[in-house]
């Protein structure tokens, strides 16, 4: 058996060139996902080894937006005091992914192209309305994280493509946000249900929301019918309008983890509390 | 591919796969056995060992990543005598069957020498967090009270240092 090709860029643009060059070879970074059961996979072509890349390890803290480089592991965005304050719900995904060892390796950029449907940082994507940055040598362009997702496990990413970072915005003052993971267990274990929201209010009038789910369809969601369902009332008759409409809008998977039952209780109990008073 | 990496503080040089898992080249071709394999899926911790100075599952590093770089296993942790960990460890009885004690062993020493546990606290906030720096090492036999006594117990005595 041949061994597999090793390469690891230290630049951006000697990193796009050998993605280009080896379409076929696998992108790695952390390899929390990547190297599960390593031995009991298929060897890869070539590894294209994106670890500690320095031009997606960056934390980038403008006045209405962090950049956070795609390299960038849980354990820099937990430790991160800007990420800390400001994107709360990122920050409180991080702390419960996986645990020490995995927040260690795993990457922001890991959790993007993986896009599992039980990815925990997901959701907070979807609710803080991130952009993706990715590039080729063809150029760079952004992608809205609410297009990112086109099914089971696919994304907009291009073969030539790779990840450099998100753009998250700011929320303001007077903006709620909120994450929150049900499973069996905090660390380690996947989650049955996961939610994710920012929630713009005047006084305790919801002006705007953003609501998103994850380990409920086959990619984590925004879920429009909340949305609009609270566009005008006050906290607490909203948390009411949030649960009769994500018992309406969602069909949650049934699988080894929950059942579609418990998924959509828990999902109404979460998105209710999300818009309860204090 | 030929690598070079540092292990318990020796420089070593191996000769694999890249896509070798840096648990296997551990155990297999440098002979540290102390390292132990679990789950083989980043779950139960067993595996642990530092990289880079970071507490990591050697299951879930290819070996390839980890040409110039180093690697602390359980069996580099003894300098002359053995980690306040390791000794905390016998003291209150905080191992039994052994197969979690490595990976526990080394992400301790990681959680009490970086000074990740307020150790002046002994109460329960610093119990807490030691089960969630330790949520990562899964034990099937202790109930983990004296893991996490051992744990207090060595960051004390590293404190008082």
């Amino acid at each position: 058996m041949t061994e597999p090709g090793y390469l690891r860029p230290r630049e951006l643009d000697e990193a796009l060139a050998a993605r280009a060059a080896h379409p076929d070879w696998m992108v790695l970074a952390g390899g929390t996902d990547l190297m599960v059961n390593a031995n009991h996979r298929p060897v890869p072509a070539g590894i294209l080894d994106l670890w500690r890349l320095p031009a997606t390890c960056f934390v980038r803290v403008a006045d209405d937006a962090i950049a956070i480089g795609a390299g960038t592991t849980w354990h820099d965005v937990l430790r991160h005091p800007a990420i800390r304050d400001r994107l709360a719900p990122l920050a409180a995904a991080a702390r419960e992914i996986g645990a020490l060892q995995i927040q260690a390796r795993a990457t922001l950029g890991g959790n993007v192209a993986t896009s599992s449907p039980v990815g925990d940082s997901l959701p907070v994507l979807l609710a803080l309305d991130a952009e993706l940055e990715v590039a080729s040598v063809r150029g760079h362009r952004r992608v809205p994280y609410h297009a990112w997702c086109t099914g089971y496990r696919t994304t907009q990413l291009a073969g030539d493509e790779l990840i450099v970072c998100a753009h998250v915005p700011v929320p303001g003052p007077a903006t709620r946000t909120a994450w929150r993971k049900v499973g069996t267990r905090r660390a380690q274990s996947i989650s049955k249900v996961m939610g994710a929201a920012a929630i713009a209010l005047d006084g305790d009038v919801v002006v705007s929301a953003r609501v998103a789910l994850g380990a409920i369809a086959d990619r984590p969601i925004r879920v429009a019918a909340v949305e609009a369902a609270v566009r005008g009332q006050r906290l607490g008759d909203a948390a009411e309008a949030a649960r009769a409409a994500v018992r309406a809008a969602i069909q949650p998977i049934d699988d080894v983890r929950s059942t579609a039952a418990y998924r959509r209780d828990v999902a109404e109990n979460l998105v209710a509390r999300f818009f309860s008073v204090a | 591919m030929r690598l070079a990496v540092e292990v318990n503080g020796a420089p070593r040089t191996v000769e694999c796969s890249p896509w070798s898992r840096l648990l296997d080249v551990l155990r297999d071709e440098l002979r540290l056995t102390g390292t132990k394999e679990g789950c083989g899926e980043g779950e139960c911790g067993a595996c642990t060992v530092l990289l880079d100075g970071e507490a990591v599952n050697s299951c879930l590093v290819a070996i390839g990543q980890c040409d110039g770089r180093s690697v602390v296993t359980v069996e580099g942790l003894a300098r002359g005598e053995l980690h306040a960990v390791q000794r905390a460890l016998v003291a209150c009885g905080g191992a039994q069957c052994g197969i979690c004690t490595p990976g526990i062993a080394v992400c301790a020493a990681h959680i009490v020498d970086s000074g990740l546990v307020d150790a002046a606290d002994g109460g329960r906030a610093a119990r807490d967090r030691v089960r969630e720096l330790l949520a990562g090492n899964l034990c099937r036999c202790t109930g983990y009270q004296l893991i996490v006594d051992a744990v207090i117990a060595a960051a004390r005595e590293v404190a008082a240092r």
